[in-house]
């Protein structure tokens, strides 16, 4: 097994490298985030190189004996994460010049809907309306207003006029909207 | 059998839209035949479930839950099923009748009343709780289709919401009863839990769980308002779900479970007040109604009070009253129902104040719905007489002690009321009277029905009278489930001698029609005596104070900030992650080395300096830049660790990353903006530091506290054995680790998707740009002003007196990239030209090299995707964006859908070839050139990669450089100060001739001022 000690050189870059990623992640420039991103990014994989012990050979049979290998999972884990990176800086640039279309500037700006709902709550006002939760009308009201879309019965009394009962008439079919 | 009509009625369900665009409404009898098939089915087993040896069938659905399609007909179920599919079938061919031709929706209507009448069937015949909770869920489901059915009418839409949410919170509550009480059981099967009821101090609470489901579903006070107001559904919905089948789920589960639990003491105590108040509420509220729907629903609750009573109550004489109850109510109250919508129909309202003369013109219906109030109210010789006697007799057995006495007082009065509302119902539907409505309303007029829509209600109404005409027929039929009930065994007969039953029966009639003459002062009483708050009330308020709760949760967590969300994210990891690491047991710095070269240091120096150096400059081009070398510091920290596979990657990456920012960046200010929140930077800086810490931390104690040996180490073999490559990080990606892969390269995909989208707003799907696609030459990037356009011109001229003649003559080939005309001249560079020329392809072929050897050695489908890209990058610079799509044409859609197409294709494969998903296959041959070739199959799985990588790059070099290079274009164009220089060119001027052909391509081409 390979020794697990870790190289206080590489915690620190590790330390350095996700707190300056923080640092600017927590920036409200969209560019500045993203290099946060890639900063915190470097550190992690470099975390996990720590975490698979200590250096050794590049692990390819026949090149490194089996003994003197670098753990190679990790390296897998980092790899892709390399690459998803790279996507993902891709899709943060893409945004950040979005934003500069859009605005003039690439700063996140505060969800103008969360602050309404806190202001809202702050002032303890109804959160929405809900027209169909707040009624006024009564069950009767209600059912007198409901009518199911029959027909196409004949009058009993031939000289009856049939308005009440045809389907088609709005009051019949609309109901209460 | 039972499975093979649940799929019946499945299929019946999903080709009813179909059916009813064909056919019209008349659809409908075809629909019906599938709950009909149920019944009859039930019909044809009648002698089998009598004997007590009813159909089984058990199918192993899920076994680590113990759950099991487990179905069983006993008398119970029997009487259900005929009851659901009876009714069903009758509702379905009234429909048929009852909905004008022109009615809309009537497709998705009809599919879903098939639908709920087979999970109706599935929740009555299902033998295992677990199944029984998911029929008893789609149940409401299908219910809230119904009674939401016009979803254009405010009504519909709030009674559908409420019936959903009532009827769903008891299922929930059902369910955690059914786990608690599978738990204590050891077993889910329902008849396993009823013949022997588990023990245990969870058992009450399960007890007490499943009953609020019962009570929601069967609407007993005080979950009793949804009822009432579901009468917003269709009429036939109303016969169907709320009289004879949905409401009485609730009754169904009490009847299964009550011979095993009604003797316990929360049971009774739940469900006998329930019972009393909801048979004497229903009554009295029923009382007041003038829509006739409404009298019948609140009619209905009363009766469902009545009926949980019954069978809840832990005596065999009740629980047989209770069964004849049951059938008895469905078939009348179905009736009812139908009887009230054929009046709707052939008057235009359900409101008893305008209807009048009714009887007189709609005979037919008037007689039966005679039949079906007489059997509601108790008359002989109908089924509701029948069970209201058994029942008053059993409930006379009981009547010593106190609370068999409250019992049989409520059953009274309930009756009686029941009696009063019978009669205000026939007598507001068919009577003459005067009539009382506002002048407004006009005058009813009065249509006839088809015999179609009488004739169901006539079915069940004359039912009502046969069942209890033919002796001891309910009685052989429902004791099998009674006698499961402890106590004497009951009788339904029609005739008992003179009993003090017969005396009660008397009194209930004589009160009854008491408060129906004196139904004047009865409306006016309860209109004095109306109660403050009534349940529904309680209900919105309650729903309100929710929505408001709800707002406020959302104002304090959601506060639509980026920084604090993140910072708050990242202050949990802290907490958690260092609280766990400075707690955890045995943990601790174990040895730690200085590092592993000493050259690791110079790396990890330059790395961190360029890192802080980032963070604090000002300018984006500069932070960019000491990026790059920070990551640069990284790669090389990689190949010193023994990583030669990621310091590759991470080169290439770092490359590719410093020219897509620098494509942004082009676009964006040269300064980040000013930050006027400087006070926050400190509070930044110390969340950054505890991350940072907190991370080392994790660093230096981690691997100190492995306790098994890493997975890794049989890696090395299992990559040569199995996956026949040296490389064990590529076998590991390709291989053993493939799944993971696939799902990273599908991020990949989706991440080059959302670059697309965000850039090509109007359509990213256009073909690739050709340089013969160019409308003009030497526009691109032509935006910047051109200092040297005046020696360039004089160069040109004094090449034209050395030659003598225009270069470029005919054979001769000047043009080194395809796309280079389309530059602007000052933009144009021979020695990055032939330097590209020259490269691009050696660069594609190491690129494929990389790809093959990445088994064996270092490389691989990223790291050659990588390489691709950059060759791409190196085109795309030398020759702008029309050089691109000549390098390059084919769009990024192809290759990431056709690389994750290979990829997922390769998994395939080895699942044909008889292996596991991924699994590798190595096949060996010789050919005669290239000796032994030894071929992997995930090399086809690293080829996808290779491909998605490659479509990854080209997305954002289209995206982020191409287009974004149109908009600066477009953009210069339109803004009347800008600096574009290049005009349109004057016919017949050396521009024009240029564009068309004539003269020859020269580097500096077109002359800018």
């Amino acid at each position: 097994m390979i020794d697990m000690s870790p190289s206080v050189t590489l915690v620190l870059v590790v330390v350095a490298l996700v707190a300056v990623g923080v640092y600017l992640l927590l920036e409200r420039s969209l560019s500045r985030v993203l290099l946060g991103v890639i900063f915190l990014g470097n550190g992690i994989n470099l975390l996990f190189l720590v975490a698979g012990g200590a250096a050794g050979g590049a692990p390819i049979i026949g090149q490194t004996e089996e003994s003197e290998m670098s753990d190679p999972l990790p390296q897998a884990m980092v790899l892709t994460a390399i690459v998803i990176t790279l996507g993902m800086t891709a899709f943060l640039l893409a945004m950040a010049y979005r934003s500069w279309q859009l605005n003039q500037h690439d700063e996140v700006q505060d969800d103008l809907e969360d602050r309404r709902t806190a202001r809202r709550a702050a002032a303890d006002q109804a959160a929405f309306e809900d027209a169909d939760a707040d009624v006024l009308s009564t069950l009767a009201e209600d059912a007198a207003e409901v009518r199911d879309e029959t027909g196409d019965a004949e009058p009993a009394e031939p000289a009856a006029p049939a308005a009440p009962a045809a389907p088609a008439s709005p009051a019949d079919q609309g109901g209460r909207r | 059998m039972l499975l093979l009509l649940l799929v019946v009625h499945l299929l019946v369900a999903l080709g009813a839209p179909v059916l009813v665009s064909w056919l019209g409404r008349r659809a409908f009898l075809v629909l019906a035949l599938a709950p009909a098939s149920a019944a009859v089915w039930a019909l044809t087993k009648t002698g089998e479930v009598m004997a007590g040896d009813g159909p089984v069938q058990v199918v192993e659905w899920v076994p680590h839950l113990g759950m099991a399609l487990a179905f069983r007909l006993d008398t119970l179920s029997w009487l259900m099923v005929l009851l659901v599919g009876g009714v069903g079938a009758l509702v379905l061919v009234y429909s048929s009748a009852y909905f004008s031709t022109r009615a809309g929706g009537l497709g998705r209507f009809g599919g879903v009343l098939v639908a709920f009448a087979g999970a109706m069937l599935g929740l009555v015949t299902t033998d295992d709780m677990l199944l029984l909770y998911v029929f008893w869920e789609l149940t409401t489901v299908f219910s809230y289709l119904l009674i939401g059915h016009y979803a254009d009418r405010k009504a519909s839409r709030r009674a559908a919401m409420q019936a959903i949410i009532v009827t769903t919170a008891g299922g929930l509550a059902m369910l955690v009863g059914i786990v608690l009480l599978g738990t204590a059981a050891g077993t889910y099967r329902i008849s396993a839990v009823v013949a022997a009821p588990p023990a245990g101090s969870t058992v009450p609470v399960a007890v007490v769980l499943l009953l609020v489901g019962a009570v929601s579903k069967s609407a007993l006070v005080p979950l009793h308002y949804w009822l009432p107001s579901a009468m917003a559904a269709p009429t036939p919905v109303s016969a169907y779900l709320h009289a004879a089948a949905m409401v009485k789920a609730g009754v169904y589960l009490v009847a299964r479970f009550a011979p095993g639990y009604a003797e316990m003491g929360v049971w009774r105590a739940v469900l006998l007040p329930l019972g009393c108040w909801t048979l004497v509420h229903g009554g009295y509220r029923a009382l007041r109604q003038h829509d006739l729907k409404l009298v019948l629903a609140f009619g209905t609750v009363s009766q469902l009070g009545l009926l949980v009573l019954l069978v809840g109550l832990s005596s065999q004489a009740a629980a047989l009253a209770g069964l004849a109850m049951l059938g008895a109510h469905a078939m009348f109250k179905a009736a009812l129902f139908l009887t009230v919508g054929v009046v709707d129909a052939a008057t235009g309202t359900r409101d008893l104040r305008r209807l009048t003369g009714v009887g007189r013109a709609l005979p037919v219906t008037a007689v039966v719905g005679g039949l079906a109030t007489a059997s509601m109210i108790g008359l002989p010789p109908f089924a509701g007489y029948v069970a209201k006697e058994a029942a008053l007799e059993a409930l006379l057995h009981d009547a010593g002690t106190p609370v068999g006495l409250a019992v049989l007082v409520a059953m009274v009065l309930g009756s009686a009321l029941t009696v009063a509302y019978g009669l205000r119902f026939w007598w507001g539907a068919f009577a003459d009277k005067t009539v009382t409505a506002e002048p407004a309303d006009a005058p009813v007029t009065i249509t006839r029905p088809s015999l179609v829509l009488v004739g169901p209600a006539a079915v069940l109404a004359v039912l009502g009278l046969a069942a209890a005409l033919l002796p001891h027929l309910g009685e052989d039929l429902l004791s099998p489930h009674a006698s499961t009930y402890p106590g004497d065994p009951g009788h339904l007969v029609l005739w008992a001698g003179l009993t003090p039953a017969l005396g009660l029966t008397l009194l209930v009639l004589a009160t009854g029609a008491l408060l129906f003459a004196a139904r004047g002062w009865v409306e006016r009483t309860q209109a004095r005596a109306s109660f403050p708050l009534d349940a529904d009330t309680l209900y919105r308020r309650t729903m309100r104070r929710l929505d408001d709760v709800a707002a406020d949760v959302t104002a304090i967590t959601q506060r639509g900030s980026l920084p604090l969300y993140l910072g708050t994210i990242l202050m949990v990891l802290v907490a958690l992650v260092g609280g766990a690491l400075l707690s955890g047991p045995g943990l601790g710095v174990g040895e730690v080395r200085a590092w592993d070269t000493p050259v690791q240091a110079v790396a990890g120096v330059l790395c961190v300096a360029s890192a802080v150096l980032a963070a604090r400059a000002r300018r984006r081009l500069k932070a960019v830049i000491l990026a790059g070398i920070s990551g640069y510091a990284v790669s090389a920290l990689f190949l010193l660790h023994g990583a030669p596979d990621l310091a590759l990657t991470q080169v290439l990456v770092e490359t590719i990353t410093l020219v897509v920012f620098v494509l942004v960046l082009r676009r964006l200010p040269a300064y980040f903006s000013v930050r006027p929140l400087a006070a926050s930077r400190w509070v930044r800086l110390a969340v950054a530091l505890a991350v940072g810490l907190t991370v080392g931390a994790l660093a230096l104690i981690v691997p100190g506290a492995r306790v098994h040996v890493p997975v890794s180490v049989d890696f090395p073999e299992e990559a040569y054995v199995f996956g026949g490559g040296k490389n064990i990080v590529n076998v590991t990606l390709v291989d053993i680790r493939a799944w993971d892969t696939m799902g990273e390269i599908s991020v990949l995909l989706v991440a080059a998707t959302g670059v697309a989208s965000l850039i090509f707003l109007v359509r990213r799907s256009g073909d690739p740009l050709r340089a013969s696609d160019a409308d003009r030459r030497g526009v691109v990037w032509g935006q910047a002003a051109d200092p040297m356009a005046v020696l360039r011109r004089r160069a040109v001229a004094a090449a034209g007196h050395a030659d003598g003649a225009a270069p470029g003559g005919a054979g001769r080939q000047r043009e080194w990239l395809r796309g280079g005309h389309t530059l602007a001249p000052q933009r144009r560079s021979v020695i990055f030209e032939i330097a590209t020329r020259l490269l691009f392809h050696s660069v594609i072929v190491f690129a494929v090299f990389l790809l093959f050897s990445g088994h064996n050695a270092p490389g691989g489908g990223f790291a050659a995707g990588l390489v691709v890209g950059i060759a791409l990058i190196v085109r795309y610079l030398a020759g702008g964006r029309y050089e691109l799509g000549e390098a390059a044409p084919v769009h990024p859609g192809i290759l990431l859908g056709s690389g994750l197409f290979l990829s997922a294709g390769v998994g395939l494969v080895a699942i044909l070839a008889g292996g596991s998903v991924l699994q590798s296959v190595i096949i060996e041959f010789a050919l005669p050139v290239l000796g032994d070739i030894k071929l992997v199959t995930s090399l086809f799985f690293d080829v996808g990669v290779f491909l998605v990588v490659i479509g990854l790059v080209l997305d954002i070099l289209r995206s982020l450089g191409a287009e974004i290079d149109r908009h600066g274009e477009e953009g210069a164009l339109d803004d009347p100060e800008g600096e574009l220089i290049v005009e349109p060119p004057a016919p017949g001027s050396r521009e024009a001739r240029i564009a068309a052909g004539e003269i020859p391509t020269e580097i500096e081409g077109t002359v800018a001022r």
